[in-house]
């Protein structure tokens, strides 16, 4: 590769771009299984003509670049596949703009999750966005562009879903506005116009480089309540979600299951109110549409203790990050299966299977997304990073899950390299065609964070 | 390595890079690098790396470890309670490891040879320790209720000079018995310890020691909250057992035990919690209710502040080092800005680092019109408004 640190230098100033041992070292890796992959350089660029200098660059010398926020998928989405340049883009992390009236903010694609918290929480305190369980310093553009979910997600779906507009380095160099900024100063929706961002949500980093962009906010109400329903029957859940998310009352419903309280499944259903009538209101319809099962004596309401309430309401969830430490050696990874909710009796019971084979306690979270239109079933593994046949058994588990996601006609979601060649090996044939033409188009060179969605 | 076993835990979650409510980046060295490797999490992922040979000892890598403020934000925000409280301490170590090696960068070993031969960092005669009191006539230490100890910046820099005198006047005002060590004062090698240098603390503490029981000293008051917390948890570990005080604790008796009513003008101030009296030793009132007594201010608090304060940059040696300084996000100058943003006229401290990194802030940002950093014995003497 040719030495181009002197020209990044003068693009970004020298204290932020590195070659150093211990740069490379640390973005050459993520917190899950997946193998470290070595970057040649990293840069952190502070403005959109900064990283549009950057790719020109790129393209000119032929170096791949990887974009990089939070860095927190597990699935080492951020391992630079093919060396070059890891840009970290967490200096851009201006909040732009927020819209009060019409519920969006505009930020930089650095912002991160708990910065825009704070923010709102300061200045618009009757808004939140939804805010996913991940650590607080993932940034609000890497887990749109991975089709992330979180606190909001049953009543708002998909983060991308509440994607309404995003400013794009193209891998060529060019600035793109999509949705309605392109057209008006208003950030305000992606229709009605062609919808072009589906050209960057869901690819990895592939396909340009997001600087900007605007999600939707919803009201942050004063009043928060959780209730938890548990059922032994897996076969149950479906409905149950089915019918609580009907009551259109809950703003995130989870279901958990864990080794240490087997053959249970608990239901979260998170709701929020603004007044404490409303809130009564909105629990006797949950409770409601729940009854059935109570009568059938197949499940049942079960006593959220204050302290455990605390822990359910905390946004993002803090003991989801603890479970890495459950084998006292800092490391989990997660297959995240985005899968229809009539699955879930199946997907669950496939779970204690891969974990029993491999003799790793299980771990399974659910997040509804939508009303009940799919959800995000989450195998999660922990393993001890000191420990390299910990770490193997994992990557089999993982892989296994893949398989056996894909099988039942789920879809592993922000999937690690090797498990988007096994959704290709699933794929149309004509879509993946499709795909390649399109990348081919906007990214000739071949240079945005390559290795990924190849076979 | 010490604490070697901890290393691997860390997930790299980068809890530890934030406050309590994620506003923004906390953890100064983070802040002011921004690669991930100057983190907490990438300083525990280095130190395995090195451990395991993966990587060599660098310049680098020294300026990474020695870039860490010993602030404590990692500890307080860390989310895995099995082993957060020793993060810290497994940095220490790491330190430790480098000073061993003698792969420290320059200004580190010019740090540690000036308190070997000088007894601070200054290199400054140790004859001219007591020059601040000069005018005040204050009593050697010779039996008195208390000595107060006022360390190096107290003792030869102009601001640490100026809270020392304040403080000294404050306590003979409030008929507080009292005595100083005058040259035979030395550094209380707080710094050393956070930088490592674990031989030459305890040569340092062990002579500290002696020379406060050969005076009789039993309680000490100390004017900065580095040395507070040395005496106060790493002395006693050394057998050196003094009730110790920091100078707010005192303030806090002279004047600070009821509210008071303000009438007519009053000035908005802000207090910055020093780490090393706030994180390091859960106290965060002392000051506040100096403050709080005082006519006519009102204080107003920082978006980050108590457990979630930002350092001002200067801890781990590097008031001395420089390591973090220069640029606009440099701690110092981020947290001056921050005091600014609250309407505040004036920054108060109760530390003699501090002082010296916010006044340096203050002038890179051009805002010393708008804002002032004072000192908390400066503010009572001065009886703001
Ligand atoms: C404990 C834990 C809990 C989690 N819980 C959730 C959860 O509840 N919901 C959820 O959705 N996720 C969750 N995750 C997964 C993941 O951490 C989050 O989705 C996170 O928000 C991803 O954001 P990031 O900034 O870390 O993205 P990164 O990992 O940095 O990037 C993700 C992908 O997007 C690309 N990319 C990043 N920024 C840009 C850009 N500006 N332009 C172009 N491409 C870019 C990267 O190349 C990469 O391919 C969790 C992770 C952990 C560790
Ligand atoms: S030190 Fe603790 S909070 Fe920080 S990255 Fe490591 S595990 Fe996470
Ligand atoms: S002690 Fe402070 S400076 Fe050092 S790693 Fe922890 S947060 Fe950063």
């Amino acid at each position: 590769m040719k030495n181009i640190d002197k020209e990044l230098a003068d693009i970004v100033g020298s204290e932020f771009v590195s070659n150093h041992p211990e740069e490379k070292f640390i973005y050459s890796r993520d917190m899950g299984t997946m193998e470290p992959a070595f970057p040649d350089l990293v840069v952190m660029p502070n403005t959109t003509e900064e990283i549009q200098k950057i790719v020109q660059l790129a393209n000119r010398e032929e170096i791949p670049i990887t974009p990089m926020g939070g860095g927190l998928t597990l699935s080492g989405l951020v391992r630079p596949l093919k060396g070059g340049i890891v840009m970290d883009l967490k200096r851009m992390n201006r909040i732009i703009a927020v819209n009060e009236k019409s519920r969006y903010v505009i930020t930089e694609a650095g912002t991160s999750q708990g910065m825009l918290q704070a923010y709102l929480k300061k200045h618009h305190p009757s808004l939140k966005h939804s805010v996913p369980d991940a650590p607080p310093i993932a940034t609000i553009a890497g887990n749109v562009l991975i089709h992330g979910s979180g606190h909001i997600s049953q009543s708002g779906g998909f983060h991308s879903e509440m994607l309404n507009g995003m400013e794009v380095v193209m891998p060529t160099g060019e600035v793109v506005r999509i949705g309605s900024c392109a057209t008006s100063p208003y950030w305000f929706s992606r229709a009605p116009l062609p919808d072009l961002a589906g050209l960057f949500l869901g690819w990895a980093g592939t396909t340009g480089i997001v600087t900007k962009l605007a999600i939707k906010l919803y009201p942050n109400r004063l009043f928060n309540d959780v209730k938890a329903f548990v059922t032994e029957d897996s076969e149950q859940v479906a409905e149950v979600i089915h019918r609580v998310t009907g009551t259109q009352v809950a703003e995130d419903v989870n279901v958990v299951m864990s080794s240490r309280m087997p053959g249970f499944q608990i239901v979260f259903m998170t709701y929020s109110a603004d007044t404490k009538e409303e809130l009564t209101w909105k629990r006797n319809l949950i409770r409601a549409s729940l009854k059935k099962f109570i009568d059938d004596n197949v499940g049942g309401f079960m006593v959220v203790l204050p302290v455990l309430k605390g822990d359910f309401l905390e946004v993002p969830m803090k003991n989801i990050t603890q479970f890495a430490d459950e084998m006292q050696g800092g490391g989990f990874e997660y297959i995240g299966a985005i899968m229809p909710i009539e699955l879930f009796s199946e997907a669950y019971r496939t779970g204690i299977e891969i974990a029993d084979h491999f003799g790793i306690p299980h771990f399974i979270i659910v997040r509804v997304v939508g009303l009940g239109h799919c959800m995000m079933f989450a195998y999660a593994y922990a393993f001890n990073r000191a420990d390299e046949a910990d770490i193997k058994k994992v990557q089999a588990a993982l892989e296994d899950t893949n398989r056996k996601v894909l099988q039942m006609g789920g879809i592993p979601w922000k999937a690690e390299a090797p498990a988007q060649k096994q959704i290709i090996e699933h794929m149309d044939p004509n879509t993946f065609a499709l795909m390649n033409r399109i990348r081919a188009v906007l990214d000739p060179k071949g240079i945005m964070n390559p290795g990924n969605w190849e076979v | 390595m010490e604490y070697a076993e901890i290393l691997h835990r860390c997930f790299r979650c980068g809890f530890c890079k934030l406050p309590s409510d994620y506003t923004d980046i906390n953890c100064p060295s983070y802040l002011k690098f921004k690669f991930e490797t100057y983190s907490p999490g990438g300083r525990m992922w280095l130190l395995k790396a090195w451990l395991n040979k993966d990587i060599k000892t660098t310049p680098r890598l020294a300026e990474i470890l020695f870039s860490c403020t010993a602030c404590g934000n990692c500890v307080e925000h860390c989310v895995f309670p099995a082993f957060k409280e020793d993060l810290l301490n497994a940095f220490i170590a790491g330190k430790g490891e480098l000073v061993n090696e003698k792969a420290i960068p320059p200004k580190v070993r010019d740090y540690f040879e000036a308190i070997y031969l000088h007894g601070n960092p200054f290199k400054r005669l140790r004859k001219n320790r007591a020059n601040w009191a000069t005018e005040l006539n204050l009593e050697s230490f010779s039996g008195q209720t208390y000595l107060f100890y006022v360390g190096c910046l107290g003792s030869y820099d102009e601001n640490g000079q100026k809270m020392a005198y304040h403080t000294a006047k404050l306590m003979i005002d409030g008929g507080v018995s009292f005595g100083i060590l005058g040259d035979k004062e030395s550094c209380d090698g707080n710094e050393v310890r956070s930088m490592g240098e674990m031989e030459l603390f305890k040569h340092i503490a062990e002579k500290n020691i002696q020379e406060f029981r050969n005076a009789g000293v039993e309680n000490i008051i100390t004017l900065s909250p580095h040395a507070y917390h040395s005496f106060k948890n790493d002395y006693s570990q050394l057998g050196g057992h003094f009730n110790v005080y920091h100078y707010s604790h005192i303030l806090k008796d002279l004047i600070g035990k009821k509210e008071a009513v303000t009438s007519g003008t009053s000035i908005p101030v802000t207090f910055h919690d020093p780490c090393y009296l706030g994180r390091h030793n859960n106290d965060y009132q002392a000051a506040r209710d100096v403050l709080r007594a005082i006519p006519g201010i009102e204080l107003v608090e920082m978006d980050r502040t108590m457990n979630n304060a930002l350092c001002c940059g200067g801890g781990g040696g590097n008031f001395y080092t420089d390591i973090l300084g220069g640029g606009p996000d440099s701690p110092a100058r981020v947290r001056v800005r921050e005091a600014l943003e609250t309407g505040a006229e004036v920054l108060v401290v109760a530390c003699p680092q501090c002082i010296l990194m916010f006044e340096d802030a203050i002038k890179s940002e051009g805002i010393s019109e708008k804002l002032n950093v004072m000192d908390l014995s400066e503010v009572v003497q001065s009886g703001l408004p």
